[in-house]
């Protein structure tokens, strides 16, 4: 096999294990409160913006930074369902779909009204390793790694925890949870707090490689509803999978024709799909 | 039906002939914002036709991006007259529907799924544009070959001409609504945007209506896409095409209302409007202060006012005679 | 121990219960009787604090629960087995339990609780790996009590326990319920199922388009015409 065809395959992954923490934190919103966050890849903006802030402008050491960022966007989470999901929970879903919309609008305003529109990028060099002619940078090595301890961390939370155990129930059978002696009202909150969380730790990884400007969510953005969409919306392992299908279209696309095709390809690819089996490639 | 039609169609006349006099009396630059807004207006409510029933399309950007290249595009490499090029950007448009709503609908893809599956529509459509920048010059956009005042080229440097373009398809527009409104395809679509399963079972042909107003609705979109372009003389993927004008197309229509004729043209108003006032009143020191402050308020609009500005007063309008 | 005074609730501008009063004292087994649509289930959800009563008052061992959401009667010590079982059908059986303990209270007493359950229902030991969409019947049944008592309820409310299962299997069921009475539960039973029910309460109560009109004795019902009457619409 071509030695750089392998290179793109095995940044396919990489780039996947971060796609996949976009998904599973789409997905767990979804799957437990019913509700897609349109602009949850904002939300990862505003991480990456917290932590480009906090470690080149406030000097804080980039853990401490990327920590802070994490809490930060949980309480994001929170606030978003407090004050624009819940008024509107009972409300028709097109009604939310355009709330969360809205936020998309009014984050990516604010960013530039607070930030401008430059691109800030925090500096930081790590380092590329060479594998004979292959190089994989550093950064999407950890960034990978990290992720998958994410996915692994979230995994044991909804398997062995009370709390992720009424997370899954309320995704089945949300009338009877007061039975059960759960606030629903709590899991929402909580719930809203884990996907914000996630989708901090996504801005922690995806710093390291790009540069933050307001718009950087369209970047990624529609790629995560894609991949959840085909792995069937609210199915954890199923977003979880097409999320490594998306970046290796993406991977090769990218490798034969050039990055933007790629990204056509990828759509394409999506619409195709969705029109041959409209639940999504492992819906059960 | 003929009393129907007049009784709806009254308002508009008389809107008409307030509008028509518009030139008449005000600046050049009262008069761009006019054909924005009439323009605008136009597209947001020819997505209404399909969102008030419940096919809420995020994907508008690509027929409205359609329509904005293809007659510029055949006229700088083909010298074709926008005559000809835009129905064929309307008709590439409406292609683009079929093939992608006769799926859709056979599939019973609806809901978040329809929602999600027209973003990614609409983003392609964008990538497209973007990765074919030898021709379309990319980001950076590009302009119809200028000859000065041509009904051939269909450009105009005098403003009142295209207002007067843009008042009749404005108008053209509205009464296409109401076509919709009062034709028999109003009760059948209701009915399926209420119950699917259960309207197929009476024997309405669900895939045939909702391909209707889609092709239809795309068509607009496509010719309303077509005249911004024109008009402009300028056209760039991130403006007339892609996610960001897709969701600006639907919190018009919804933030105007939707479910009244003049609602998207309201939301066209505050779209077009509210950015100029604040822009005038801020200047561009606070550049996106202007696009928060819209945000929020949409934000706002979906949840204390869901049936939008025109609906909210035709409630109070409904309300006030009961409290006499 | 139970108390509802003149209970009234519905779902809109639909009444289902007018005027509801009844009592259940502690270790009792009382049932509430009556024909479809008699608005039994509503009376259930009203205690259990799944619907608000639009007028009355209800109380629990002296203290009132009329304004109380569901999980905080849950924590007062009343458990409801839901209509239909209600269970999570995608969970495992003994994710079924789990839930069913999600109060700080029972959590603390989880290993115990689920030891003395599955005593109860040694046939769910076996199966508790499995998800509890693929039981049978009666063994759904049967979580969805065992899930009830996870809680470490004072009082049980079953509605319509033998709803959709077959004769031998409704045999076992009120078998079961006679079982948890003998462990000292008060239980509050709903159902359909006229000759069955009373042999397991004390008394009853005879609930007809949202309204009680009659209540007695089990061995005064089993021969009471209007009973009949009642269920054969005359």
């Amino acid at each position: 096999m071509d030695i750089y065809l392998l290179e793109a395959v095995i940044n396919g992954i990489l780039l996947g294990g971060v796609l996949a923490l976009l998904a599973l934190g789409l997905n767990l919103i979804f799957g437990v409160i019913d509700v897609v966050w349109i602009c949850y890849a904002e939300l990862v903006m505003c991480g990456m913006y917290m932590i480009f802030w906090l470690h080149s402008f406030f000097g804080w050491p980039i853990l401490l930074a990327s920590f802070a960022a994490i809490l930060g966007v949980a309480g994001l989470g929170v606030l978003l369902h407090l004050l624009v999901i819940s008024p509107i929970l009972e409300s028709a879903p097109i009604n939310q779909l355009l709330a969360t919309g809205g936020m998309l609008f009014f984050l990516q305003s604010l960013a530039t009204l607070l930030f401008g529109t430059d691109f800030r990028n925090i500096g930081l060099r790590l380092p590329i390793i060479e594998l004979g002619d292959i190089f994989i940078s550093y950064s999407r090595l950890l960034a990978f790694g990290t992720a998958l301890i994410g996915a692994v961390a979230l995994y044991l939370f909804l398997s062995r925890t009370y709390l992720g155990i009424a997370m899954r129930a309320i995704a089945q059978d949300r009338e009877i949870m007061g039975l059960m002696g759960v606030d629903q009202r709590r899991i929402y909150l909580i719930t809203s707090a884990v996907g914000g969380a996630l989708a901090g730790l996504a801005a922690c990884l995806l710093v390291l490689q790009y540069d933050v400007h307001p718009f950087i969510g369209l970047s990624f953005g529609p790629i995560t509803f894609m991949i959840c969409v085909l792995g069937g919306l609210g199915n954890m392992i199923g977003g979880f999978v097409a999320a490594f299908v998306m970046s290796q279209i993406i991977a090769i696309g990218g490798y034969y024709f050039s990055i933007e095709i790629s990204y056509v390809l990828a759509f394409v690819f999506f619409i195709v799909l969705m029109l041959i089996r409209p639940q999504g490639l492992l819906a059960r | 039906m003929k009393n129907e039609l007049t009784r709806r169609l009254a308002p508009l006349v008389v809107a008409t002939l307030l509008l028509a006099f518009v030139p008449l009396a005000t600046s050049d630059y009262v008069l761009h914002i006019a054909i924005e807004i009439l323009l605008w207006g136009f597209v947001y409510t020819a997505w209404s036709l399909m969102g008030k029933f419940g096919l809420v399309s995020l994907g508008h950007g690509a027929f409205l991006g359609i329509g904005a290249y293809v007659s510029p595009l055949l006229w700088n490499y083909a010298g074709l007259t926008p005559w000809l090029g835009i129905p064929i950007g309307v008709l590439i448009a409406m292609l683009l529907a079929l093939v992608i709503g006769y799926p859709c609908f056979r599939l019973r893809v609806i809901g978040h799924y329809f929602a999600l599956v027209t973003l990614a529509l609409s983003q392609v459509a964008l990538l497209t544009i973007v990765a074919a920048r030898d021709i379309t010059g990319g980001s950076l956009g590009m302009t119809p070959k200028a000859v000065g005042h041509s009904w051939y080229a269909l450009q105009f440097p005098e403003k009142p001409y295209f207002y007067a373009i843009a008042l009749v398809a404005w108008v053209f527009g509205i009464v296409v609504w109401h076509f919709v409104d009062i034709g028999e395809g109003r009760a059948a679509l209701d009915a399926i945007a209420e119950d699917e399963g259960a309207a197929a079972a009476i024997g309405i042909d669900v895939m045939r209506e909702k391909l209707r107003v889609t092709l239809a609705s795309a068509a607009l979109t496509a010719f309303g896409g077509a005249l911004l372009s024109q008009y402009f003389m300028y056209v760039n993927p991130d403006t007339l095409s892609g996610i960001g004008v897709s969701l600006q197309i639907v919190f018009a229509a919804i933030a105007g209302g939707m479910y009244s004729a003049f609602g998207p043209t309201a939301g066209g108003l505050f779209t077009i409007a509210l950015p100029e006032i604040l822009r005038i009143t801020m200047g561009t020191n606070f550049v996106g202060a202007a696009n928060t402050i819209y945000g929020a308020l949409l934000v706002i609009f979906i949840i204390f006012m869901p049936r939008g500005i025109i609906g909210w007063f035709e409630s109070r309008l409904a309300a006030a005679p009961a409290r006499s | 121990m139970l108390s509802l005074r003149s209970i009234s609730a519905g779902y809109g501008s639909f009444r289902a219960l007018f005027d509801v009063s009844l009592e259940v004292a502690a270790g009792e087994a009382i049932g509430v009787v009556g024909p479809n649509g008699a608005g039994k289930s509503t009376l259930m959800r009203v205690i259990s604090g799944m619907l608000r009563a639009s007028s009355g008052e209800l109380s629990f061992e002296g203290r009132s629960l009329t304004r109380l959401p569901a999980h905080r009667i849950v924590e007062a010590g009343i458990a409801h087995v839901p209509e239909h079982r209600r269970l999570f059908a995608k969970l495992t059986v003994e994710e079924n339990l789990r839930i069913g303990a999600f109060l700080p209270q029972a959590r603390r007493h989880y290993a115990e609780r689920s030891e003395w359950v599955y005593a109860l229902f040694p046939r769910l030991l076996e199966r508790r790996r499995q998800l509890a969409g693929t039981l049978s019947g009666g063994e759904q049944q049967m979580v969805a009590i065992g899930r009830a008592l996870m809680s470490k309820p004072k009082m049980l409310l079953m509605d319509e326990p033998s709803a959709g299962l077959a004769p031998l299997v409704v045999e076992q069921v009120f078998a079961l319920v006679h079982r948890i009475r003998e462990e000292g539960f008060t239980v509050l039973i709903v159902e359909q199922n006229l000759r069955q029910v009373l042999e397991v309460v004390d008394r009853a109560y005879l609930l007809e388009v949202g309204r009680i009109r009659l209540s007695g004795s089990s061995a005064e019902l089993k021969d009471d015409p209007t009973i009949r009457q009642a269920y054969m619409g005359l």
